[in-house]
């Protein structure tokens, strides 16, 4: 497989494990957060935990769209989607995310909801083309780098003089969450964990950039590596925060020069300004509310924008208070000190953000890692 | 009577409501494109069933459903596979296929070429299989009623004596053999989706695989312990399914599953994994060591199992976890699939 074969070659990984090894100081600690769940997915996926030294911990961090959505949204989506005007189109992962009281928009489909799973914005365009007598509304969800493509789809329908199409916008942004992990009220109450360093997504840092984590970094003194997903692009930004902390640097390089500029890609950045603006705040399942954390259509594409077309009330609804979440996202705790993990809490059942999605924190673990867990035990 | 009835206009014809009401449009559609389509002896009596002999050993029997979208693929259609996958079910005891049954759920505007298209080709591929399909039904329902057509098979075959092949038989230290690569029914099927158009010159693998398991049977005899075939779930699925029944674990080796480049990027581009996507001609067999490299040879000198591949080996574990040596050094699980596979976002 071209293009990624080359980031998954065995005796480069493991010279670079040998690297890292050397390298960290076995009396200190290095423990980095991969703020992104495709970041989560890889190292689970490659066993990346068995090639690094103990000393280095990964903790896995509130990265993955799907997980962070709050119940109210899906419920929100719910009852959009019970009306029988409207089709909702949905990305597949978003089906099974469980609302209030094991709601979900699978549950809704079956018991009669119009709901489509597509696979990109254009196929939403075109069911809203072939339904002119329906209200076609896209569930857009994702981070910076799913949001260029919901801003395309909103130019192309108002080109297309579309009437009955909109979007229930529920992008977030990377940076605001990134901060709100170290300096969130909620600390005082589930504690600090320490992080000596992150591992940025290379798919953001595509369209935004490194430079909006120049602050981060400088403000909280905190390396950052923009990595890929590939598990060669791992170990290498692994081996890039190593060296940071050994030298007590605290930058923001750039792993993926393949794809990442400082800039990042103007054009898209230009679109998504266009269309979008921030919300004061925004509610991320297991963070809470976050500050100019989301984004929601400007004034002047109110047309297209569901929450205003069709009076759409925020909902809000409690997490199940024994759901560890907060604490697990935020590399306080780890998904095994959960007492829902893999009890009622499981990838079939999931009750928290960290197991709605494969890239969830407890999800990865319990699909990819939960033997280490019986390991560990039998070790002791 | 056969005189009074007209000929089906299979070119431009479709299926309606009397074509499932038991007159003579009924009598009309079965003779004139089902008989045609599989005829043999038994369906030649025209009764509402079929009697026929019985050979030495046991007997087994399987039944299975199917409810595909889109009814046709690259590589086959429905009813190949609605062949294919019972008589796959047989052959995984060991068992010579000898007849199956038929049931088609149809929908009305089914169009009389498509359906004759869909029996011809079930026809080729039980005569191929050297099965009859000596029964069957037909019922017709309202449009939007069925997802244009669901078929049913049964069928029944003979294990010889002497061999007994069921997941209590695994042992520590077994060896995991497949028939060759994963995947590629799943990715065949999920390339001709509705808004799924990415180009893949990938085929489904369907087909029947009875004559392997009985080169296989010659090869191995009583050393070969169970065979599965992974189909929904794919091999995660198998693998934990028998690691549950037999009470062992397995350890595979990631860079010994071999996966067509094609089906590894359609994964890769969806965020699905080879090891969950389905088959249907493919054959998991667990099989003692000493017996296995005799197995493995007669599965590369049959056209079906040329890329067949030792993967790992049964252990002892108390949590019955399939673990996997990954081909990049380090070490996971291979899970059940959880829901229904979905495409991630990102």
């Amino acid at each position: 497989m071209k293009y990624a074969d080359e980031f998954r070659d065995k005796e480069i990984a493991l010279g670079l494990a040998k690297t890292i090894r050397a390298e960290t100081d076995p009396g200190r600690p290095y423990r980095f957060m991969e703020f992104c769940g495709g970041h989560t997915h890889a190292i689970s996926r490659y066993g990346l935990e068995d090639m690094l030294p103990d000393n280095v911990r990964m903790i896995h961090g509130p990265g993955c769209p799907v997980c962070v959505l709050p119940a109210g949204r899906i419920d929100m989506a719910i009852r959009l989607a019970e009306r029988s005007e409207i089709i909702l189109c949905v990305y597949g992962d978003l089906m099974r995310v469980p609302g209030s009281q094991g709601a979900s928009l699978l549950k809704a489909k079956a018991r009669g909801a119009d709901i489509r799973m597509v696979y990109s914005t254009i196929d939403a365009i075109r069911i809203a083309e072939d339904n002119p007598e329906r209200e076609i509304v896209f569930f857009a969800i994702g981070f910076e780098t799913t949001t260029p493509p919901t801003a395309v789809m909103i130019r192309l329908a108002e080109k297309k003089q579309l009437s009955n199409f909109s979007v229930f916008c529920n992008h977030v942004l990377t940076p605001p969450a990134m901060q709100n992990i170290l300096e969130s009220p909620d600390i005082r109450n589930i504690g600090r964990v320490e992080i000596d360093g992150f591992v940025g997504p290379a798919h953001v840092s595509t369209i935004i950039g490194t430079a909006p984590y120049e602050f981060f970094a400088e403000e909280f003194g905190k390396p950052v590596v923009i990595s890929g997903f590939e598990p060669l692009d791992m170990m290498q930004a692994i081996l890039m925060l190593v060296r940071q902390v050994n030298e007590n640097r605290h930058e923001v390089e750039n792993q993926y020069s393949r794809a990442v500029t400082r800039d990042g890609n103007l054009r898209a950045k230009e679109e998504v300004s266009d269309i979008f603006e921030l919300r004061d705040q925004f509610e991320w399942r297991g963070l809470g509310p976050v500050p100019y954390s989301g984004l929601k259509l400007k004034r002047a594409y109110a047309r297209y924008d569901a929450e205003v077309r069709f009076g759409m009330n925020e909902l809000c609804v409690d997490d199940n208070p024994a759901c560890e979440c907060g604490a697990i996202l935020r590399g306080v705790k780890k998904p095994v000190d959960c007492k829902l993990f893999g009890t009622v809490c499981t990838p079939e059942t999931p009750m928290g953000s960290c197991m709605v999605s494969s890239e969830g924190a407890c999800a990865a673990h319990w699909t990819y890692g939960r033997f280490r867990d019986h390991q560990q035990r039998r070790a002791s | 009577m056969k005189a009074y009835q007209r000929k089906l206009d299979i070119r431009n014809g479709c299926v309606d409501l009397s074509h499932g009401s038991g007159g003579r449009a009924m009598a009309q559609l079965i003779s004139g494109l089902f008989h045609e389509a599989f005829g043999n002896e038994w369906l030649a009596r025209g009764n509402d069933q079929s009697a026929f002999d019985v050979g030495a050993g046991r007997m087994v029997m399987t039944t299975d459903g199917y409810v595909v979208s889109p009814l046709f693929f690259p590589g086959g259609n429905i009813g190949s596979l609605a062949v294919h996958g019972t008589v796959n079910d047989i052959a995984m005891a060991g068992a010579k296929p000898l007849y199956l049954s038929a049931s088609f759920i149809i929908e009305e505007g089914f169009r009389f070429a498509d359906l004759k298209t869909i029996a011809d080709s079930m026809g080729e591929a039980a005569r191929t299989a050297g099965v009859h399909i000596i029964t069957g039904d037909t019922k017709v329902v309202e449009r939007g009623k069925a997802d244009g057509l669901f078929i049913s098979t049964s069928a029944v075959g003979i294990v010889p004596d002497g061999l007994d092949l069921s997941a209590e038989n695994a042992r520590v230290g077994d060896r995991v053999l497949i028939s060759g690569t994963l995947g590629d029914h799943g990715v065949a099927i999920m390339s001709k989706r509705q808004n799924l158009a990415f180009e893949t010159e990938i085929v489904s693998d369907s087909a029947a695989l009875n004559d392997l398991v009985a080169r296989m049977v010659e090869a191995g005899g009583a050393g070969i312990r169970l065979m599965r075939d992974p189909t929904r779930g794919g091999l995660a699925a198998t693998l934990n399914e028998i690691a549950q029944q037999s009470r062992l674990g397995f350890h595979l080796v990631e860079e010994e599953i071999p996966v067509k480049p094609g089906v590894a990027a359609a994964c890769e581009l969806l965020g699905l994994d080879p090891l969950h996507v389905a088959n249907e001609g493919k054959l998991v067999a667990i099989v003692a060591p000493e017996t296995a490299g005799a197995v493995l040879v007669a599965m590369r000198e049959h056209p079906l199992g040329r890329d067949a591949a030792d993967i790992g080996e049964a252990v002892a574990d108390d949590h019955h976890f399939v673990q996997m040596a990954t081909s990049f050094g380090g070490g996971r699980i291979v899970d059940w699939l959880s829901g229904e596979q979905l495409p991630r976002i990102c």
